[in-house]
């Protein structure tokens, strides 16, 4: 069985995803991360798909509850390294991800969480 | 069937006199463009075609035979050129139609006695003279629509550049309708441009898209989405007054987008995003500029 390793940076946690994601490697991710969110207090998750070719739009939803459920327990996930085929896909199959920040790579999404956790001390970032 | 190579060898006889008929009739027919081709040019086509048209004749009247290949890609050399000289469908089969009337005065002159005959000959070059016709427009059309293709794919070329303005900051001046195909291939060569100088906001300039409607707004919100998974954010710039009230007319829904009137607007947020700053250069004694840091940020 495949797993994909959650690595703890700081407060944040980076998830690189490096196999091709099908469902059960999914739902398993979802749920080890969201254990791990809650035992490191982790603040922010970056999820990391440059090396992802291929998404469906389980995926595509996927990626969205994965985001939704870090929120709930009020970490911030951050997509970075999508690349332009992908998104092509993900706007065609109607899957926008709204509600879900991204950024161009794993520097610049680092730069996002920690920005956003400044803002958060005054309230929740705006978008 | 020597009835058929009879006829041939009639009109191979008589071949200078139905040049020259056929010549005439072309000359004083109105369809003729005296100011896309000239006489001199018109009766070496006609004279050339008319050989070969003998020759494939002596052979089968069936136009679909071996035999008239050399005549057909004459005639379609022809009308290529002529498609491209700018004649018009009437103007171009004109040049296989008028042909009719000397090979019908021939026809008539050889069987003034045999009613039948005459019949059946006339019957017969009029289906092959009209088969013809008929080839010579469907290369007309084949020509006009590679014309066109072509037309399109070089536009498709031409009018996707993104531009960088800055450090971080990309810019997309559309001109011409989208249309799908045309999304897609701006779509992606945004995204690829945002992989490659790692942006982080991109401009669209919309001020050379003619029409926005309810599709076209659909595309520009579909690149935006794509730019945003990318972790870019867009700006829509160059809205005029009678697209934004159509915009709103339509119920399109623009909310989540930032939008400015000019390009200047929408650069200006940008550089306050990406933390630059410009300001008008106060000249000193020494021509330097007092608004240097600020430039070295964005740089």
């Amino acid at each position: 069985m495949e797993r994909i390793p959650i690595l703890k940076m700081g407060p944040y946690l980076l998830v690189t995803i490096q196999v091709d994601m099908h469902d059960r490697v999914a739902m398993t991710l979802q749920d080890e991360l969201t254990q791990q969110i809650v035992a490191h207090h982790a603040r922010g998750v970056l999820l990391d798909i440059s090396s992802v070719n291929v998404v469906d739009s389980f995926i595509g939803r996927m990626i969205g509850n994965i985001a939704g459920i870090s929120r709930v327990l009020d970490a911030e996930t951050v997509v970075v390294g999508m690349r332009p085929a992908v998104a092509i896909t993900l706007v065609e199959l109607g899957m926008a991800l709204p509600g879900v920040r991204t950024a161009l790579n794993v520097d610049a999404g680092m730069a996002l969480l920690k920005s956003a956790g400044r803002i958060a001390t005054n309230g929740r970032p705006a978008r | 069937m020597p009835q058929k190579t009879q006829l041939a060898g009639d009109i191979r006889d008589q071949q200078d006199r139905i040049l020259n008929d056929w010549v005439n009739y072309q000359l004083s027919a109105g369809t003729l463009r005296r100011d896309l081709i000239k006489e001199q040019e018109l009766r070496e086509a006609s004279r050339q075609f008319l050989g070969l048209f003998v020759t494939a004749l002596e052979d089968s009247e069936d136009i679909s035979t071996p035999s008239w290949k050399p005549a057909k890609e004459f005639l379609a050399d022809l009308t290529r050129t002529r498609a491209l000289q700018g004649f018009n469908p009437s103007e171009t089969a004109m040049f296989v139609f008028s042909l009719k009337q000397p090979v019908f005065d021939l026809v008539q002159r050889q069987n003034q006695h045999d009613a039948k005959k005459l019949g059946g000959d006339l019957w017969s070059m009029t289906l092959l003279l009209d088969k013809l016709g008929l080839y010579t427009m469907e290369i007309y059309q084949q020509s006009r629509d590679s014309i066109i293709q072509r037309q399109q794919q070089e536009m498709l070329e031409l009018s996707t550049p993104v531009v960088q303005l800055w450090d971080e900051v990309l810019a997309l001046p559309l001109i011409g309708t989208l249309d799908s195909g045309r999304t897609q291939v701006v779509m992606e060569a945004l995204l690829q441009r945002i992989v490659d100088t790692g942006a982080k906001i991109a401009i669209i300039d919309i001020t050379g898209v003619p029409t926005v409607d309810t599709l076209v707004a659909q595309h520009l919100m579909k690149t935006v989405s794509a730019a945003r998974l990318m972790g870019a954010d867009c700006i829509i710039s160059g809205i005029r007054p009678q697209i934004a009230q159509t915009i709103v007319h339509l119920g399109v829904n623009l909310r989540d987008i930032v939008t400015k009137a000019t390009l200047a607007d929408a650069f200006r947020v940008a550089l306050q995003r990406t933390g630059a700053s410009v300001a008008k250069a106060a000249l000193s004694a020494h021509g330097t500029t007092a608004s240097g840091d600020d430039q070295d940020e964005g740089n």
